[in-house]
């Protein structure tokens, strides 16, 4: 019965589903495509190294300076802070749940933990803002400015502890468990079982999910918009204004900047840093991953 | 080899304080993680019980009287994105997935597209937002309007929906295909009749979470240019009250998908940024408004879920 006209079907079916799978390389054509040719439009005017390692960023006020530094310093500083809060929690907290924690603290602790990735970041902002900074920052030392890289970092780290917790606890249940009772037999305390034994056998879990973690940590746009301040800034005293490499391009966007004007091509050579810094550090962290899979198999 | 007996010393007790020191210190740190979620709700929806009234679901923003202001524009302006953004996002990523579970061959072409889709996950979301700003508002000139904010949140989601709709594919069992196959079925009939709905709980559970992912996203509406005073809801400058035929509706509609909007989150940073209380307490309301939607969408993603386990067990 119309072996021709099903084929066909079949065929179309086929293409259109693999046309579906084709959107997403368009995607990644497309970040690119439009990334490069601002930037080299960019860089026609500005020179590479200038960008690279000019130390002051001001491209909107004369005398104009186009050195990207004090914005990569800014979002270091802040990734750096968010991982400093988000590690030792997260690998706190991982060890627990698959170490220690009964099953039923298990099964409310995950999705819980789950709901602070899904809380949107102008939300953590907002709470750095009105929370972090006058209520728990300013008492502590008060020099702290009204507004700061540490108060971002303290939420993106809070937001980046279920990024870090739930891969780490994968890595360490996928740790067999003939290593554990080799270890208790020779009369291991469970600290000891834990940290000698579980941790060194999952550390390239450990350290893909600290990777991905800072990718989101350098990605992350909303909570240093409004936390963070907006003056780009060569510093590493937590407690100042700085500005983010992500923020820089929120507030270019806000203003009336004509397309083709240099203020308007700064953002899609700062947005094309931004996407190299955070694709190396993906690629890396899937390599380390892909590693520790291959252990115990 | 000659390891003297004597220099050996368990120390078991000291050993196992310290273990109980350090298991005490983890619960702390796991349980301080929960600790601060429970203060980031209660603060907020504390500092915004005040603003929070019909009237807040029912006005418009207003700049110059704050306790006047509402947020139905963007409320209205998030249902339409968010609607627009499922219609065009989820047909395409459960699409991927099924040609990538389904019938791609295991070749260098399909392995370059997984690993592509890998790491369009990791891609900041301002990026997308850049994207968004230089294709659709600029390039195609489709303007700040709800069609080029829904296209960018759509490209945005797509790779986190590809791969929930591929996990939800590869759990369902080989054997359901095999038997299809071995009944005469064609690849697609197989798909459509036996595998999609064996797979369609754990789709929807990827979906309303990646859904209820793009509704709280910012960065990229603000990189298109969303950040405006908008006091109408998309359609909102339709003349007509209500459409009364059928052209009549594609003329709103159109309207709609082409008009100026605002979202709920612009609106939040909007009234944060400001410097005066008044406005954060009404971006406070905004975030426990906003909070209260997706507690609901994930809610629902999770009784999805757990509908499913009961049935399969």
């Amino acid at each position: 019965m119309g072996g021709l006209l099903r084929k066909t079907k079949e065929a179309a079916i086929h293409f259109g589903l693999f046309a579906c799978a084709l959107v997403s390389v368009l995607t990644t054509a497309g970040i690119i495509w439009v990334l490069a040719s601002e930037s080299i439009a960019f860089f026609q005017e500005v020179s590479l190294v200038d960008f690279l390692f000019g130390t002051r960023w001001a491209p909107l006020l004369a005398p104009r300076s186009f050195g990207v530094l004090p914005l990569i310093g800014g979002t270091c500083l802040v990734a750096v802070g968010a991982l400093l809060v988000a590690v030792p929690i997260g690998l706190a907290t991982a060890i627990f749940l698959s170490e220690y924690a009964p099953p039923w603290f298990r099964q409310v602790a995950k999705p819980v933990l789950e709901v602070l990735a899904g809380v949107p970041t102008i939300v953590y902002g907002f709470f750095a803002l009105m929370f972090i900074t006058p209520r728990v920052l300013q008492p502590l030392l008060p020099q702290t400015e009204v507004f700061n890289a540490a108060s971002a970092a303290i939420v993106i780290g809070i937001m980046i502890v279920p990024t870090i917790s739930s891969l780490c606890d994968d890595a360490f249940r996928a740790v067999p468990r003939a290593l554990r009772e080799g270890a208790y037999a020779l009369s291991a305390t469970k600290l000891e079982v834990s940290t000698r034994v579980v941790l060194p056998a999952a550390l390239s879990g450990v350290v893909a999910s600290a990777l991905l973690a800072l990718a989101r940590a350098i990605g992350e746009t909303m909570a240093v918009t409004l936390a963070a301040g907006m003056t780009p800034k060569l510093t590493i005293n937590p407690l100042q204004s700085i500005q983010t490499m992500t923020a820089y391009i929120v507030q270019v966007s806000l203003g009336d900047t004509p397309a083709g004007s240099i203020e308007y091509q700064t953002i899609f050579a700062v947005g094309m840093t931004l996407f190299l810094i955070t694709l190396a550090i993906n690629l890396i962290a899937q390599r380390v991953l892909r590693r520790f899979r291959e252990a115990y198999e | 080899m000659s390891a003297a007996p004597s220099m050996f010393r368990p120390r078991l007790g000291r050993r196992r304080t310290i273990g109980r020191v350090f298991a005490a210190l983890c619960l702390l740190l796991t349980v301080a993680a929960m600790f601060i979620l429970a203060a980031l709700i209660v603060t907020v929806f504390r500092a915004g019980l005040p603003s929070l009234s019909r009237k807040f679901l029912a006005n418009m923003p207003s700049v110059l009287t704050p306790e006047e202001a509402g947020m139905n524009s963007a409320i209205w302006g998030t249902l339409w994105l968010i609607g627009c953004t499922a219609l065009f996002s989820v047909p395409v990523g459960v699409g991927a997935a099924v040609y990538l579970e389904e019938y791609a061959p295991n070749n260098r072409i399909t392995r370059f597209i997984k690993l592509n889709i890998a790491n369009l996950a990791g891609v900041p979301s301002i990026v997308y937002g850049i994207l968004g700003l230089a294709v659709f508002v600029r390039w195609l000139r489709l303007d700040r309007s709800v069609i080029s904010g829904a296209l960018t949140l759509s490209l945005l989601i797509v790779p986190v929906i590809i791969i929930a709709a591929r996990e939800a594919l590869a759990a369902v069992p080989g054997s359901i295909r095999q038997a299809a196959y071995a009944l005469g079925a064609t690849r697609w009939q197989t798909v459509r009749h036996h595998v999609l709905p064996a797979a369609l709980p754990g789709m929807m559970t990827g979906v309303i979470l990646a859904l209820s992912r793009s509704i709280g996203e910012t960065a990229p509406l603000i990189m298109i240019g969303a950040l405006t005073y908008v006091a109408f809801t998309p359609g909102g400058s339709f003349t007509e009250d209500y459409p009364q035929t059928l052209g009549g509706a594609y003329e709103w509609f159109s309207t709609a998908l082409t008009d100026q909007f605002t979202a709920m989150p612009i609106q939040i940073y909007d009234w944060a940024s400001r410097p005066q209380p008044e406005f954060h307490q009404l971006a406070a309301a905004g975030i426990a408004v906003l909070l209260c939607v997706l507690i609901i969408m994930n809610a629902t993603a999770v009784a999805v879920r757990a509908f499913r386990q009961r049935k399969s067990s």
